[in-house]
């Protein structure tokens, strides 16, 4: 078809996971209501907070897109800079799900404590794993760029991370809508 | 392996284009949490939150992800299992529920 | 030996995906063997425990499915596809190597369960799974199932899954970006289309049932309640999330076999397969509509009537397109000059068996009908003569189609002649039988039944068919083995096909063609009313063509998956990590590897 192999295998991936995370967001909604006990969405869900972590995700796709254009000009300053920004980025969001689960521990809502616990957590928890993947995958392109191993002839490998970090950005703003907003 | 990036092919977005995006996204954002808040628009709060939700995600698929100027093919390979999985997700609601209805509270 | 370790060719990765399979395919029919073995008579027949047999027929199933049945038909589109759209290999071969070696080991670890009983203090050797394969909950859940065996069964799933869906990207990527000149979409063998349209079945629902495997083993490992009602959870969620995976399964394991004999049915009758264009879409619809009908596994949970007559109408749909298929093949097979090989008698075996299997299919998707067959033997025959009767008889077809060229040597006739008639005997004499047991009310997955249900003399009748199979079985088994000592004296085109993978000797040589043909038609290498056959490929490449090594780290990256599982199963937190530190040196390893195709 002419295009590249690698590209074409990721975006079908990226269809793939589709299915992955809709699977798990419908078992979310299934589930919705029908907790037996607390503490429920409306009680512990931080709207303020989340905003903010979904604000950081979306400046961490914009950082990444930045990151990509520079690789592919050939500016490795900037290249290396925005992946670092990216990756860091990443890593407040993270920071963010630790301390947003902790707290809701903290407040009573475990694992194994109700449905509304277990769905919630296998979800985000799911995504924060895919987010994770993600920093460590942006740190090593990182440290290549360092090493002045990464350069516009590696674009391709750099754009692929690109759809992998905005794909899980994009679970994000559905989980965002779906979960936190959607009560 | 051929390299089909920046500038090979159709219009390509500019930083710039990428800075607009990220502004617009910031703003949809804040726009939902506003409706979240805002008791006037509680009736209508989900189908607009769903929409404006699309719109994030349409604009970082087609532009951050690219598809807007890449092979078409690719969108059918997200597309098809994204439109799989929409359906997925409304069979079971309308399965278990009987109706598409995102309950509140508890 | 190290060799084939390493390799990365994907001609060799299809053979050991043969043997592989086959080995398991022989473990599943000796499982079978030992049910019908004990299902001769009524009232405790051999004295097979319950528990023995609950194992036996979830093993049975489970390693059809997954380690026979699917890994068969990847040992074709591993050896085949590449050469049908004139590539040299796969897009990704390493990540072919991965999903082999990924396959053996899951195949091992689920089977490591028949022995595993001392090690978790059971009373027996055995813990293998036996909730059957598909996993009820709550069946399947801690309370009910406290033994080790389901973890097998959901780890084992999951190490599966990952090995599928990896070689589906594969898979899809090679097809659609690898192929000759001239290969337009059009022109593909329909071997090929249907291995894409299956490829795609692959990708989207595997990551469905790995989701229902890791609510699972949430709930088995972790104390939550997504399918517990205590909990609030619902057994039924399991049941859908299982069917939206497990129906289109039924489509992965149909449509490559389908694939086959579209393109046997050809070569023996002389003749293009009648109506190419709409076998291929009809492919395609069936890959669409498989997505549509899950829920008719599961009309007697009380879905209600709106959702039972949805489903019964998808149901009853997708035996149009399948049906179409049927007329289709009949119409190659009409008027051409029939050559009755093996091959041929198989796949024609394949339609007859198929049109029963059908047929009890179509009784099946009317939920007032299944709401009596449902859960008895009836379904049992239902299943079994289409994935026997299909998908089995065409891989067969496949085997003695393609063997020559894989291995250089003939399958022989003669006793191919005798595997097919005692395999069509002992089939029907096992399955027909089974459509009357089970209106007469015998229930599946039970290990004895009681005389006055009447059904003593068709269990009979089935038990003695399984034999058959058996015998028929391992005469093909000595069929294969004979061929190492047959002299390797197969010609490039034994059979007269029409597509590429006959263009070059039998085996072809490592790099598959001496010069990258362009295609002009859909019949290469046959003379049709618009096209010459293709001008004969040099005997020499022109210049040197560069072979990829092999490389260890897909299966050293393999090999950390089923340590994970082992880890989880031990609830050993440091083995697990152990397990996760050999995945992620090998990604990295494999990553910066240094290797070109």
């Amino acid at each position: 078809m002419g295009v590249d192999s690698r590209k074409m295998a990721f975006w079908a991936f990226i269809g793939s996971e589709c299915l992955l995370f809709g699977s798990l967001i419908a078992t979310y909604l299934v589930y919705k209501g029908r907790s037996l006990v607390g503490p429920y969405p409306h009680e512990i869900l931080n709207i303020p907070f989340t905003s903010f972590s979904t604000f950081d995700l979306l400046m961490s796709s914009l950082a990444m897109v930045l990151a990509l254009a520079a690789v592919q000009r050939g500016d490795m300053k900037q290249g290396k800079l925005w992946l670092l920004v990216t990756a860091l980025l990443g890593l407040v969001f993270l920071g963010g799900q630790f301390w947003e689960f902790s707290h809701f521990v903290h407040e009573g809502l475990g694992l194994t404590t109700n449905l509304f616990g277990s769905t919630f957590y296998v979800l985000t928890g799911t995504h924060g794993a895919h987010v994770t993947v993600g920093v460590i995958w942006l740190l090593t392109l990182w440290i290549q760029a360092l090493r002045g191993k990464l350069g516009p002839k590696q674009a391709l490998t750099v754009e692929i991370t690109g759809l992998y970090w905005h794909f899980v950005d994009v679970v994000w703003i559905v989980i965002f809508t779906v979960v936190y907003l959607i009560q | 392996m051929s390299e089909h990036g920046a500038g090979a092919g159709a219009a390509h977005a500019t930083t710039g284009t990428y800075l607009r995006i990220a502004a617009i996204l910031v703003m949809i954002t804040l726009i939902e949490v506003g409706v979240f808040y805002v008791p006037t628009f509680q009736s209508v709060l989900v189908p607009l939150l769903l929409v404006l939700s699309a719109v994030k995600f349409t604009l970082v698929v087609m532009f951050y992800m690219h598809l807007k100027f890449d092979n078409r093919f690719f969108a059918f390979l997200f597309g098809g299992p994204l439109l799989l999985a929409l359906v997925v997700v409304v069979s079971l609601l309308l399965i278990f529920y009987g109706a598409v209805r995102l309950r509140t509270g508890m | 030996m190290k060799s084939w370790l390493i390799t990365t060719d994907h001609k060799r990765i299809g053979l050991l995906y043969f043997w592989t399979a086959f080995g398991f395919f022989l473990i599943g029919g000796l499982e079978a063997l030992i049910i019908r073995a004990q299902l001769i008579r009524p009232d405790g027949g051999l004295g097979v425990s319950a528990e023995t047999f609950n194992q036996l027929f979830t093993m049975h199933g489970t390693t059809m499915v997954f380690l026979a049945l699917m890994p068969l038909s990847a040992a074709f589109f591993n050896y085949i596809i590449p050469l049908q759209i004139g590539a040299r290999d796969v897009a990704f071969p390493r990540l072919n190597a991965f999903s082999y070696w990924v396959f053996l080991l899951g195949g091992l670890f689920l089977n490591a369960s028949f022995i595993a009983g001392p090690l978790f203090g059971a009373d027996r050797l055995s813990v293998a799974p036996d909730a059957g394969w598909f996993g009820y909950a709550n069946l399947t859940s801690r309370q009910f199932s406290p033994g080790p065996n389901v973890d097998f069964w959901l780890l084992g799933l999951q190490i599966l899954g990952i090995a599928s869906l990896a070689a589906g990207f594969n898979f899809i990527v090679t097809i659609l970006n690898m192929r000759a000149p001239g290969m337009r979409m059009l022109r593909l063998p329909v071997f090929t289309w249907m291995t894409l349209v299956t490829q795609f079945l692959v990708i989207t629902a595997f990551p469905v049932i790995t989701v229902a495997l890791v609510l699972l083993m949430f709930d088995r490992f972790f104390g939550t309640h997504f399918f517990l009602p205590a909990g609030g959870g619902d057994p039924i969620l399991w049941q859908h999330l299982f069917w939206m995976f497990g129906h289109p399964e039924v489509y992965i394991l149909i449509l490559p076999a389908m694939g086959i004999i579209s393109e046997v049915l050809p070569t023996f009758s002389r003749k293009p397969l009648f109506g190419y264009t709409v076998v291929v879409y009809s492919g395609v619809v069936i890959a669409f509509l498989g997505w549509s009908v899950w829920s008719h596994h599961m009309f007697s949970t009380g879905l209600g009537p709106i959702a039972d007559s949805v489903f019964a109408g998808t149901t009853m749909l997708i035996a149009i397109p399948t049906g179409v298929k049927i007329f289709n093949w009949i119409g190659t097979l009409w008027g051409g000059q029939i050559r009755f090989t093996t091959s041929l008698l198989f796949a024609v075996g394949f339609i007859a068996m198929f049109i029963i299997g059908g047929l009890s299919g179509v009784t099946h998707a009317s939920a007032p009908s299944d709401l009596q067959q449902t859960d008895t033997y009836y379904v049992v025959a239902h299943i079994h003569y289409v994935l026997f009767g299909g998908t089995i008889l065409g891989l067969f077809a496949g085997m003695y189609y393609w063997w020559p060229k894989m291995t250089g040597r003939f399958l022989s006739e003669g006793l191919g002649k005798v595997h097919f008639w005692l395999t069509m005997i002992g089939m029907n004499l096992a399955f027909f039988p089974m459509h009357f047991s089970g209106l007469l009310g015998m229930p599946r997955r039970i290990y004895t039944y009681p005389a006055e249900l009447g059904v003593a003399r068709f269990n009979q009748l089935s038990t003695i068919g399984a034999f058959l199979i058996g015998i028929a079985t391992l005469i093909f088994f000595w069929n294969l083995l004979r061929t190492r000592w047959r002299p390797a004296n197969a010609p490039a085109n034994p059979w007269g096909g029409a597509t590429l993978e006959w263009a070059m000797s039998s085996p072809p040589p490592v790099y598959n063609f001496t010069v990258i043909p362009t295609v002009a038609s859909r019949l290469p290498l046959w003379q049709t009313e618009r096209h010459a056959p293709m001008v004969a490929l040099p005997a020499e490449p022109p210049a040197p063509i560069h072979v990829p090594g092999g490389s260890w780290w897909p299966m050293i990256t393999a090999l950390g998956l089923p340590i994970i599982a082992i880890g989880a199963l031990a609830h050993l937190i440091p083995i697990v990590l152990a397990g996760a530190a050999v995945v992620i040196v090998g990604i990295y390893r494999w990553a910066f590897e240094p290797f070109e195709m």
